[in-house]
């Protein structure tokens, strides 16, 4: 694909990056080259990245694929990133397993097949690498030398860790309360990690002045001024999870829900994979989970509302605590285009569903990862998802990252080094 | 009753570059009618055809966001600070 010129931050110069052509305003359609920008200048709507297929043959492409590096790069020609992107210094995350879940399918009753897409398998452990990785690219191509963000803490380590590998100064942002585990596997990269007095949408909106103010000229905020590229890592979870069901679409597939970013992303690269011929069309179903401490969309879904209005986040799933979900319209409009829902469980049904995933399938999940196994559950429990058919339930990050969730669970039993002991606790065979 | 009005680098093409102005109102509404006045164009990238806020718009007056108050009808206090944020980002 040709190099296009555009306007950075300070100047003018040449980008690589592969297929991507523009930007274009998802809500008006308004077209602006490719650069370092994420609202439309008409409507203030996101940008997203608009890309030149035209020149792929889908067998030559499949091939291609298949032969690429195990890790998200093999899908470098329907990503914004050069063509010779594995050769750069990267996190390099993905392919991660696909687990049939077949124990838990017993637990829960669906008898279609049963997928968990695991992500705590990436580098820093959490989905988030995805999209970090793809950012760097971004922020190379157009000269950025600081990487930073506002974080529920996963993208907080992703960030650092990228920038470490990659030899980018990192200054990130997050609330002042996290999880310490979060704060350590963030901070242990060597960055600056800063804690904000505030809730997640605060340390947002800092980041989203931040960036129109001198003191953050020439930092690459991944999910501000690159999120239109960084976004686009999500649809590697969708091209991950049709390849390794042998280039087929699953037929409900469960995501959690934050901003609403990486549901809106895994439609769009279903839909890439349908139209270039990768995958058989057939119907599917896109279901959103959100934890009931932080429903914006599941309220709004289920008020029939077309718009989502802000909440303030109050629950265990941190990771998923953002009350003024950016892309939230967009997974509304997806449930109801699909044919899914959208629904949250409590807290205590997120540490349940943890325990759950743990017992039945030898996963620790997160928090998230407990929303979207509680959900699926309670989806099942409430018919709205078919169990007779195949599902994809996404566990977006690591347990190790949220202990206090699961704080309770500890020893069975504490005894005495010899064998009558171990009889007298009932432990014996 | 005098505001400062922060800017988003989107609409600095309307206030000549400046990320900060200062408006006139005790109202946001009135704020941006009063911002218009000097800055023409600026408030149709803020408002809808209904003359609402654009749903992809946060506005704070101060640190509070007005979607959480009484949206345009919030009321803006001699010396506040409204900043106009886009709200795509984050996630």
């Amino acid at each position: 694909m040709a190099a296009q010129t555009v306007a950075s931050t300070t100047d003018s110069r040449t980008v690589d990056l592969g297929p991507a052509a523009a930007l274009s305003c998802r809500e008006c359609g308004h077209r602006v080259p490719l650069g370092p920008v994420f609202a439309c200048e008409e409507c203030f709507g996101p940008l997203e990245i608009a890309y030149d297929f035209s020149a792929y043959d889908t067998e030559e492409l499949r091939k291609r694929i298949e032969a690429g590096p195990s890790n998200i790069w093999r899908y470098a020609p329907l990503l914004p990133v050069p063509a010779d992107v594995a050769t750069k210094p990267n996190i390099n995350p993905g392919w991660t397993k696909l687990v049939k879940a077949d124990n838990l399918a017993r637990e829960l009753g669906v008898t279609g097949g049963l997928y968990v897409k695991d992500d705590s398998g990436n580098p820093t452990h959490s989905f988030k690498d995805r999209v970090v990785a793809q950012a760097l690219e971004a922020a190379r191509a157009f000269g950025f030398t600081t990487l930073s963000c506002s974080s529920t803490g996963n993208l907080a380590g992703a960030v650092g860790a990228a920038a470490a590998r990659a030899g980018f100064r990192s200054c990130v942002f997050i609330p002042h309360d996290l999880e310490q585990g979060k704060v350590v596997m963030a901070a242990v990269y060597g960055g600056e990690l800063v804690g904000i007095e505030g809730n997640y949408d605060d340390v947002n909106r800092f980041c989203s002045e931040l960036i129109g103010d001198p003191a953050g000229e020439g930092w690459g905020f991944v999910n501000v001024n690159l999120r239109p590229y960084y976004a686009e890592g999500s649809k590697t979870l969708a091209y991950e999870i049709c390849e390794q069901l042998g280039w087929q679409l699953p037929d409900q597939l469960v995501v959690p829900i934050a901003s609403g970013s990486q549901l809106t992303k895994i439609d769009k690269g279903l839909q890439e994979l349908i139209k270039l011929g990768l995958v058989e069309d057939k119907p599917y179903k896109i279901f959103g989970a959100q934890a009931e401490g932080c429903s914006p969309v599941s309220v709004a879904y289920k008020a029939g509302h077309d718009v989502v209005r802000p909440q303030k986040p109050d629950t265990i799933a941190k990771s998923l605590a953002i009350g003024n979900p950016a892309d939230g319209p967009y997974v509304l409009d997806i449930a109801r285009r699909t044919g899914g829902a959208v629904e949250d469980v409590n807290d205590e049904q997120i540490v349940e569903a943890i325990k759950l995933l743990a017992r039945t399938e030898g996963i620790f999940a997160e928090t998230a990862g407990g929303v979207t196994v509680g959900v699926t559950r309670k989806l099942i429990e409430n018919g709205v998802l078919d169990p007779t058919l195949t599902t994809v339930v996404l566990n977006t990050g690591d347990g190790l990252k949220t202990l206090d969730a699961v704080a309770g669970t500890g020893l069975t039993a504490t005894i005495r080094p010899n064998l009558d002991s171990f009889r007298e606790a009932g432990l014996a065979s | 009753m005098s505001v400062n009005v922060r800017i988003p680098t989107i609409l600095r093409t309307y206030t000549g570059g400046q990320a900060e102005v200062s408006a006139e109102g005790a109202t946001l509404a009135e704020v941006i009618a009063d911002l218009e006045k000097n800055h023409t164009g600026i408030a149709a990238r803020v408002l809808d055809d209904q003359g609402k806020l654009r749903r992809f718009v946060n506005v704070y007056v101060n640190d509070d966001d007005v979607r959480f108050e009484q949206g345009l009808e919030t009321a803006t206090p001699d010396g506040a600070g409204v900043s106009i944020i886009p709200a795509v980002a984050g996630g």
